[in-house]
């Protein structure tokens, strides 16, 4: 049986931040969900987001698939790139909402990992994202951090939750 | 005097309630996202342009269809087959 249980959850308060840090993550579960609902700062519609692990940008690879509400398109990104969310221009009061699951979090293996994204947006452009990603480190996963990718604060409202998935 | 922008830390090996910290950027940290800010923008730029040259070929290669006219090679490879 897999039991499923809320390690923390972070809002971002009013002044913004520029990143969310989960730090010393128990090492007693099995695998990790992280469930993000995030709105960037950025004066545009959309941003970029990205994931990086024990405060390393290295050895990350993803591809993904993405729609945008016209087109499709499928490509890889190797700065941790998770999908696309709303920003400061997007449709008011609207967060993207992203959910990535880490399996084997502990294991001394290259680490997977799989993320669902959808940005809110009502309008045409409004992106949609599958995303399979490859942490090429022995390591355990001690450290996960959101950012994005121009630098942009998360905004007020914005959470982040990480989830341990422990097996018995 | 500008507000220096923070990173939210949760330190996970502390009691609940005592885990979250709200953390000055270093002069480092905000310089690289000062870099990032203005590569995204340069990207930015450049992804607009792209977008408007793709419709803008798009849009003379329906005109040209239409009219019987001969399409560039640019033009014909905006179709999708």
């Amino acid at each position: 049986m897999a039991v499923k249980s809320l390690i923390e959850t972070v809002t971002v308060g009013a002044g913004g931040a520029a990143s969310i840090e989960f730090a010393a993550i128990p090492q007693a579960g099995s695998d990790l969900m992280l469930v993000i609902s995030l709105r960037s700062g950025r004066v545009a519609v959309a941003e970029e987001y990205r994931i990086h692990f024990n405060g390393s940008t290295a050895n990350l690879t993803t591809r993904y698939l993405e729609g945008d509400g016209s087109t499709v398109a499928s490509a890889t990104s190797a700065n941790g790139f998770i999908g696309i969310g709303g920003s400061s221009t997007s449709t008011a009061s609207t967060f993207g909402n992203q959910s990535i699951y880490i399996s084997n979090y502990t294991s001394s293996n290259f680490k997977s990992f799989s993320v669902d994204s959808v940005m809110e947006n009502n309008a045409t452009t409004s992106y949609q994202d599958i995303v399979a990603g490859l942490w090429s480190s022995t390591a355990a996963i001690t450290s996960i951090t959101l950012t994005n990718g121009t630098g942009s604060n998360w905004l007020q409202h914005s959470t982040a939750s990480l989830y341990k998935i422990k097996y018995d | 005097m500008a507000e220096v922008p923070v990173k939210i830390v949760v330190d996970l090996s502390k009691p609940k309630g005592e885990r979250e910290s709200i953390i000055p950027l270093t002069k480092a940290e905000i310089d690289e996202r000062e870099a990032m800010a203005v590569e995204a923008e340069a990207q930015r730029v450049t992804d607009e342009a792209a977008a408007q040259a793709l419709t803008d070929l798009k849009t003379s290669a329906r005109a040209k269809l239409v009219a019987g006219e001969p399409l560039t090679e640019e033009e014909a490879a905006t179709l999708v087959f």
